[in-house]
This record gives C-alpha cells, structure tokens and sequence, in this order.
C-alpha cells in the first residue's frame, strides 16, 4: 500500500502534526511499508466472525449519581502552560 | 550479596528478623544508583527524599508490629514505578518531551495501592516514550543500557524497570505491558515479568497507549517476588470500567513446586526458521526439565499465530492516535510559545513534543481510523482478534498452560533495528498474541548465550488463571539456578 | 418553480442528573470557572470513564415517552477532533449503536395534525465553554476556557426531515420540550442552554423525491429564532436558487440582531471524526426488566393529559392544551378543580391570572404562595356573594405576595364585596347626584356612560360592591 506525499499531509494535519519536507519522505516509506506488511489481514477470511471490542466482557459498570467534590482542581491548574486565575488561556481562536 | 542484590522475600525475612532497616535497605539502594546509574539511565526522577521519609514510617510500623510484615510484605521494600504511572507530586512524564513538566494532581490506582502498602518509591524508571517500542531507544531522556551488556538495549517499553531491577537499583519495579514491554525486557534481563489477565490490576492512573491491551504487572527478580507484587496490585477498581470484578487469590499461596502430570503446550508456530539457535536450544532444555518435573507436553497449534503482529499495529495504533489527541499544549505539558494561532498552537507543540516512533504511530492509527478505512483495517483487526482469541481457547482445551519463546534473539545491540520500524516490530512476534486475546502471560529466566545474555521463556495462561502459570514458573525456578544470578556490573 | 421546504431538527438536551456522564463532580456549578472539574473531565492522562446510571434511566425515558424501541446493547464511541473546550481531543458519544431508535411526536401546527418521526436518541457529553472575551477584564486578546459545562450528559435527540415549515418545526420543538420537562430530564431552558436546536433546512421542487442540498442552521436559542431563522433560510435558498444557483452545503449561524444566517464557511474544515468504539467503556446492556420499570414509573404524558382534561373535566381543546403544556401548571389546576368543582373556572382563572402571575414560567409554581386551595377558596367567595369577581383579582395577588389566606385577606382589608341591596342603593343614588351632567346624557341616549357610572361606583366601594346588583339597581335608577 503506497502512501502518497498528499496523503501523508492529510493524515498529520487530521492529527495536528507538522511535518517538514525530509519527514513527509521519510514516513511516507516507513508508513507505506508497514501498511504492506498489514495487507497480510487480506488473507483472512473473515466471514460471519464478530469483531472483539473488548478482551474480556464485563457487566456494564455504573456509578450512582452521587457528587464527590474533587480538590484537585489548583494542582491540575498549575500545569497549565498559560492560565488567568482558574481559566485556561489559549491564543485567541477566531 | 549486598541488600540491593535481595529479593523482597528475602529483605522481609530479614526486615522481620531485625537484622536489616527499611532505610539500610533503602540507602543501599541508593548507593548502587550512584555507582551504576551514569551507564545505565533507568531513571528519569529520583525521589531519595521521599524514599527516605517512606522507609522510616515502615521501620516505625514494623517496630510495632513485626508480625504485620506477613501481610504486608512491600513494607520497607524499595520499588521503581515505571514514568507512565501517575504519581501525586511527582513529576511524571512517560520519557516524553511533551510531559517533561508534568506534575500529576493524583497518584493512579496501582501507585496508591503500592504505597498504601508500604513500599519505598525509589523513582520514576525511564522507558520507551508513551510506551510505544521494544528496545527502550525511543526515549526522550535517553537510550537504557542493559546491565548484562552496555552495547545492548534492555528491551522494551518497559527497559527502565527491568534494567533498574537487573542492576540493584531497586528490589523490583512496575512496568505496563502492551505488546510484550513487560515480558521482553524481563526476558532480555533475566528476570520475571507478569502480564495479567487484561482488567486484573486497574489502569486507572496509567497513561493510555491502546485502552483494550495496556496492562500494569511486576518485573521482579524471581517468581515469589512477583506473585508478592502481583497480589498487592491486582483487585477491582471502580474507577476503571474495564476492571473486573473477581477476587484476588493469594498468589504467593500458589506457589508450590508440584506440576506431576500438568499439561504443558507447545505451539508449533512459536518454533520458526527465524528463531535464534540459542534461544530454541535453551527453550528446549526448559521443555526437558518441565518433563523432568511430571509435566507432560503436548504439542498445540495457534494457526493464526503470524496475523499478530498486523492486527496490533492496527489496533493498538488507532487506540493510540485517539489516546495521545489530548497532549495538545492546552492544558498541560509542552506548548510552543512561537505561534498566535490555534492549528499551528497544536501542530508545533504535538510535533515538538512527540518523538518520531510516537508519530509514525499516531499517523497510521489515525489512517487506519480515517473515512473509507474503518472496515478495510480497524473492524478487520477486531475480526482477526476473534480468531486470534478463539486459538488460544481450543488449545487451553488440551493444556494447562502454554510454553513459548519470549523473544526470537536475545539482547541486540543499540541501534541495530533503530532505522528499521517493521524490524522492530517483529520483535513482539511471540508476546503479542497473548495481549490481543487478553489471556495473562509470563517471562521468566531459562538460560544464558555463550556470550553471556539472558534468555526467557513464556508462559500463558487461560483467562484468571494466573495460578497456573505462576505455579508452572515456580516449579520451573526452584528446579534451575537461572534467577540467582546477577550481572558483573 | 414551487419549491417545498425540509426541514430535520437536531436537540440536545442537557440532563437533569446530579453528576456528569463519566465523573462525579457535579452538574450544578458555580460561577467560577473549573471549579466544577476534576482529573476526568479535564482529560488529565491517565483517567478514565465510567458511566452515570440515572442518566441512562434518563435515557430510557425519553425514549420511551416518544415511542422509541430501546436498544438492549448500546455502544459508546469515540468522536475525534481538536477544539480547545474538548478536553480528551474525543468527544464520547454514540454513533452507530444509540440507545433509542425509531419514534415519533404527534404535533399540531396550523389546525393540522401530523406525526412526525424520531430518528433515532443517543447519550453524549457536553463540552466546556470557550470564551473570546474574558467576562471581567473584557480583554479580547485571547480565548479562555471553562470546562464546569463539560461532561455534562446530553441526549442528542434526532428527528427524521419530515417537517414542511416552520410552524411544524417549532410545534415540534415545543411539544418535544414539553416531553423533556414532563419526564423531568430536562429543565427545557433555551436561552441558558440545557435545551439546544440546530435545524436542516433543504428545499426541493415539489414532486420531487430527492432531497435538496441541506444546510445546518445553528445558534436560535428560542422557538421564535427557530421560526425566523427558518424563514430567513427558506427565502435565501429559494432566493438562491431561483436565481440559478446552488445551495452549498455548510453550516450557517443565526444573528438574531441582523436577523440573518451567516455562513461559517472557512472556519471550519470537512470533519473526518474517525468514530470507533470506546475501548474504555463496555457495551451498555439495558435489561427488559430495567425497561418495563421506566415505563410503568412514566407520568402521565402531556397529550394524554390534554385528553383526559377534555373528557373528565368538559375543557375545550385550547384550555387542555394550555393546562397540560406544563406538568406543574397542570396538578395545579386539577388539585383546586377537586376542591371546587367547577372545572371551566378553574381553569379560566389558572389559564390567565396565575400564569400572569407566574409570569409563565412554569419553574416558579412550586414556590408560590399562591396554592390551589386558595384559588379554590376565592372561587368560593365569588360564587358565595361575599367577593366580587375583581375584589377576587386583587385578593389572589395578594395571596401570591404574602402567603395569607383569602379568607384573612379579605378580613383583614375589609374587601367583603357588599351585595346588600341598602348599601348599594346608597351608593348608586350618591354617585347619580354627583354627577348630573353625566346623568342627563345618560338619558338623552348615551348608553355608553352606564360603565362610567358603575365605574364610580366601585370606585367610591372599593371595588367590593356586587356588580351585577349596581347594574340592576342603575338601570333601576336612571
């Protein structure tokens, strides 16, 4: 499966990555090579198998609705690469 | 020996035995990073403080109380926690550019558990970045040496652990494993590492790589060590909807060296062309002395055994590329400082940050993921999962436990499989079948190559029953030497 | 060319549970931003969901009060895509598993009855809140983000294209809030909104089968920016295409000022959201038992009521709707009709003076002082003779100010309405000898002063003289 330069383009601004000139070359092959290498799945026959989401199923857990006040909140503000007193601050988005 | 070379069976004897101190232990410890830590770099964050404030409560618990070391046996023992493991205070940054400031606001499940049993947090250990790789090159800290070859990589993702445990620079460690990146490096080390059943031990408080295979386990110096690391992590957590709900044996209670007339399988497709002559020769004489010791071994087939590797790269890659969406400079980690504008705010920051394993995984999950793909590779993978799984159930119908290789070579040298992705990938050929059906797995030592290098064998088990392949492993162990060595370093 | 309009209508409502879809912290917020947050719903590494059992029964209900089959197993899956007010980088919602399909609401618009079919319902969370402009300092030069809102449940309710209009469109918009607040799952609020619309407008020539091109209009927070918004896009389309052109398809946002759809055209790109499964969330399993709970524990649903209100209490058609739109204001009415038996009163005085008071707001009645005993008391009063009809107004505000009883009131202010023929004649004789002038005309054929007099009258009474007895006694008089 050959990896066009656009579509290696297309696949990093999907998830936000910036690539320079040398990387779209470079995993434009690597990424091409590995999916060959996953075409194998191609020699399956899959036919009336049902796909495994999960490895092992379980009742579906609830939690009741009770509130538990988290503390946390400070601490997990103090990683915030930018913030205004609680807010997030982030570049302004048009 | 010194303390640091002691298993935690052994420092308890002697923690109750008054003849050694939590913090003796601990210094000890500490003493040996000194002297061997510049070769090997297991550790991204050292927290001797910590450790120190940690090992005196323990001496001042066991003071008053020698006998609760019994069901307690972590207490005062000096443990490393692999750097994906959340850790209130401490920073935590899965050797990744992106985390390299992150302090977490709460400590994950299986920490907490650890330290609510009294264990000694050394520090957090280097690995491969957000656990995506075999070898533990892919780290933004640096490259891990293996204790038994410093031209040699430890394995990974878990290389840190298992090189920390190897050299003494903690008693045993936490690693995750996804792939193999708790089995490989134990195996490459001479050490054992346990993979569970998938939702044994919680993972709420692990950084995700692909939600449906990570699993927390031990890498500890022998079989003891980790069924005693294994008990004190496993056990329901609500906070993690995939945890099961079953109780948790004493796993140390399973260990007794009697497996008269226990099936052992042997998969025929784990003994290929491609596999080191001395790794068959040592997995052969293990066959021997398993047969030596009652079992019976029956030969199995996994015909599905080559579409492995495929199937994870699609899944747990795609898993990944939702995962790792978060780390976008928003609201922790690295932000690029250079840009106004929010797409370039992500891209510059996301491409700073992540190292180039990490983004060629994040670009083919999210391929495989996109528009048009979904049913040619994701929902294919999901199918060839079933199959994978459905394997391992009609062998289990003619065994106890499955014997495998856990490696196809020993140790490689740094740099040797760097440039070749796929290369790389192959090296989780025999471990990965057993996280994509969720079964629990075991590496454990089984002999060394002329030249000196580890080499493990695997063990799986069916769905909860670890007591199987934990009981195999101890019989295993008890009748070789293997585990008692340790590394001229 | 004819062209007939098709318009879908997207809601999501925000649930009424304590707690959020996938963490505890609670759903009620307070004013400062994040304080409403924890490691989960912020997307700290490491954190994982796990699923919130009343919104699921939240989920079962709306399903059921539309009709809707409930899904046995349904699955949560992952929406990718980056915004600043999305925490994970995913949103968790459901997509080709949803937890209710196939439904329908029963609408009337324009006189004429129409079912209108219900795609299909769906459990997601909400996402935090972006601002552009910060709500103290008022600077503008940067964007901050709040995420107290995110992880609040939402049901995405999806209705098929089957609405010709927007008079149907807001009929259905009403009568599904209606359902929503009726089972208590939702507070309906679109201004403030925890009740959202985004609607499809597409046009095609009539006859034709194949759809239009369809535009998503977004940001109408009442039913009277739904109804303009889609007339606005109605006329720009068919505008539009008379005109020789095409409808593009893209989202378009209401500016109730300009009164105008604008296009957000480059600010958004094609979405591929790359939906799969949640791998952290197991596949929701709703027992039939768990189903048949739900149902038999829904209350009575609001065009049921409208029926019966028809049949049991003889109301015409527009009083039952009225009473029965809201639960609260219904249980009001049915409460003081048990203990005054006259159902049409009732309801005329429930239908105008109470809801004046409520000023329609239907969240105000379990507070008010006003309670149907006293309603019924009044009505007493007024059938008894001892309160006029208007005294009666004046009371019941009173009773809705200050709590006291009717009965106190009117005791307390004197506003016994006088009926005795004495006191009445006295009144009406001094009012005819203050205004003579008044009175002459009266006789030379200005019947139109008859008002003016009794008018006076209750003036000079304080409005407690019985009106219709200072009528017969005027005429008398005059």
């Amino acid at each position: 499966m050959k990896l066009s330069k656009e579509e290696v383009l297309k696949i990093a601004t999907l998830a936000r990555l910036e690539l320079s000139a040398s990387e779209v070359e470079k995993y434009s092959h690597q990424l091409s090579s590995i999916l060959d290498y996953v075409e194998k799945l191609n020699q399956l026959n899959i036919e009336g198998i049902e796909p495994t989401a999960h490895a092992v199923l379980v009742p579906t857990p609830f939690r009741e609705d009770r509130v538990a006040q988290d503390e946390t909140m400070e601490k997990s503000l103090q990683n915030a690469p930018d913030r205004e007193e609680t807010f997030f601050k982030v570049p302004k988005v048009l | 020996m010194q303390l640091y070379d002691l298993t935690i069976h052994e420092l308890g004897d002697l923690l109750r035995q008054k003849k050694a101190s939590s913090r003796e232990i601990t210094e000890s410890v500490f003493r040996r990073i000194r002297a061997v830590e510049p070769r090997i770099r297991s550790y991204v964050t050292l927290t001797e403080e910590l450790a120190l404030q940690q090992a005196k409560r323990a001496d001042e618990k066991i003071a008053k109380d020698v006998g609760a070391i019994h069901e307690l046996p972590l207490r005062g023992i000096p443990i490393g926690i692999k750097d994906n493991f959340l850790t209130e205070g401490i920073k935590t940054t899965c050797s990744s550019k992106i985390l390299h400031n992150y302090i977490p606001p709460y400590n994950g499940t299986a920490v907490k558990r650890l330290i609510d049993e009294g264990a000694v947090v050394v520090g957090k250990l280097n690995m491969d970045e957000f656990a995506m790789g075999s070898s533990n090159e892919n780290s933004a800290i640096g490259v891990v040496r293996n204790p038994w070859d410093l031209e040699r990589i430890p394995g990974g993702s878990s290389g840190g652990s298992a090189a920390a445990v190897a050299a003494g620079e903690c008693i045993a460690a936490t690693g995750t494993d996804t792939g193999g990146s708790i089995r490989l490096p134990a195996a490459l080390t001479n050490l054992v590492g346990v993979k569970p059943t998938y939702g044994r031990v919680s993972r709420y408080g692990i950084v995700a790589f692909a939600s449906s295979l990570d699993q927390v386990g031990p890498i500890a110096k022998d079989v003891t060590d980790a069924a005693i690391l294994l008990k004190a992590l496993a056990g329901h957590d609500p906070r993690d909807s995939t945890s099961l709900n079953v109780p948790v044996p004493d796993y140390t209670k399973t260990l007794v060296p009697d497996i008269k007339g226990w099936k052992i399988g042997i998969p025929k497709e784990y003994f290929i062309e491609g596999l080191d002559i001395e790794v068959k020769k040592a997995i052969d004489a293990a066959i021997g002395t398993v047969k030596r010791l009652g079992a019976e071994c029956v030969e199995v087939t996994l015909p599905h055994t080559d579409y492995g590797v495929p199937t994870y790269y699609i899944l747990a890659t795609a898993e990944a590329s939702s995962n790792l969406a978060r780390y976008d400079g928003i609201r922790y980690g690295h932000r690029n400082r250079s840009v106004r504008e929010l797409i370039p705010l992500y891209e510059k920051s996301r491409s700073d940050g992540f190292g180039a394993e990490v983004k060629r995984r994040i670009m083919l999950g999210t391929y495989v993921l996109s528009a048009g793909y979904y049913d040619a590779y994701y929902l294919r993978g999901q199918k060839a999962r079933t199959l994978i799984r459905r394997d391992f159930e009609k062998a289990f119908e003619r065994c106890d436990v499955i014997l495998t290789p856990v490696s196809p070579t020993p140790a490689w040298k740094i740099g040797e499989k760097i440039d070749d992705p796929l290369k790389m990938y192959l090296s989780d050929i025999f471990t990965i079948n057993v996280n994509l059906a969720g079964l629990p797995g075991m590496s454990l030592p089984c002999g060394f190559t002329e030249g000196g290098l580890p080499i493990g064998m695997q063990l799986i088990a069916k769905h909860f029953e670890e007591e199987k392949m934990l009981r195999v492993a101890y019989a295993y162990e008890q009748a070789t030497e293997w585990h008692k060595r340790r590394p001229k370093l | 060319m004819e062209y007939e309009t098709v318009i879908g209508l997207e809601v999501h409502a925000q649930l009424l549970t304590k707690t959020k879809l996938f963490c505890a912290c609670p759903t009620e917020f307070g004013r400062k931003p994040n304080v409403s947050t924890c490691p989960v719903c912020l997307g700290l590494p490491g954190t994982l969901p796990v699923l919130n059992r009343q919104a699921v029964e939240f989920a079962i209900r709306a399903g059921l009060a539309t009709d809707c089959k409930i899904a046995e197993k349904s699955v949560f899956a992952r929406k990718n895509y980056f915004y600043p007010d999305l925490p994970k980088g995913y949103q968790i919602s459901q997509y080709e598993l949803p937890i209710c399909l196939k439904g329908h609401l029963d609408i009337e618009a324009d006189g004429v009855k129409k079912r209108i079919g219900l795609t299909r319902i769906h459990m997601e969370e909400d996402a935090g809140k972006l601002v552009h402009e910060h709500p103290e300092t008022r600077a503008k030069d940067a964007s901050w983000v709040d995420f107290n809102r995110g992880g609040t449940p939402l049901l995405e309710i999806v209705s098929e294209p089957e609405m010709r209009g927007p008079q149907e469109a807001v009929a259905y918009l009403k009568k599904l809030r209606a359902i929503l607040v009726y089972t208590e799952i939702c507070d309906g609020n679109m201004e403030e909104g925890s009740l959202r619309c985004d609607a499809n407008v597409s046009l095609r020539p009539i006859g034709q089968e194949k759809f239009g091109t369809k535009v998503e209009l977004k940001n109408m927070n009442s039913f009277k920016n739904v109804e303009k918004a889609i007339l606005y896009e109605i006329d720009r389309q068919t505008a539009v295409l008379e005109d020789g052109g095409k409808i593009i398809q893209e989202t378009r946002l209401w500016d109730a000022d300009r009164g105008e759809t604008q296009s957000m055209r480059g600010k958004e790109e094609a979405h591929d959201y790359r939906y799969f499964p949640d791998p952290d969330l197991l596949p929701l399993v709703v027992e039939g038992a768990w189903i048949e709970r739900v149902r038999k524990e829904l209350p009575e649903l609001p065009d049921a009521k409208k029926e019966r209100f028809m049949a049991q209490y003889r109301l015409p058609a527009y009083d039952a709707e009225v009473l029965a739109s809201s639960r609260g204001l219904a249980d009001f009415f049915e409460v003081c009709a048990a203990e005054f038996a006259q159902p049409k009163k009732v309801a005329n005085w429930v239908m105008n003076e109470f809801l004046r008071m409520i000023k329609n707001d239907e969240r105000l009645i379990p507070a008010s002082r006003l309670k149907p005993k006293h309603l019924a008391e009044a009505l007493r009063m007024v059938e008894e003779g001892t309160l006029s009809g208007s005294a009666a107004k004046n009371v019941l505000q009173k009773v809705f100010d200050t709590g006291e009883t009717p009965k106190a009131i009117v005791e307390k202010e004197g506003l016994a309405q006088i009926s005795d023929e004495g006191s009445i004649e006295k009144a009406v004789e001094d009012v005819i000898a203050a205004n003579p002038k008044e009175v002459e005309r009266y006789k030379a054929g200005n019947d139109k002063l008859l008002g003016f007099f009794v008018g006076q009258i209750m003036k000079n009474t304080g409005g407690r003289a019985n009106p219709a007895k200072v009528n017969e006694l005027l005429k008398k008089k005059l």
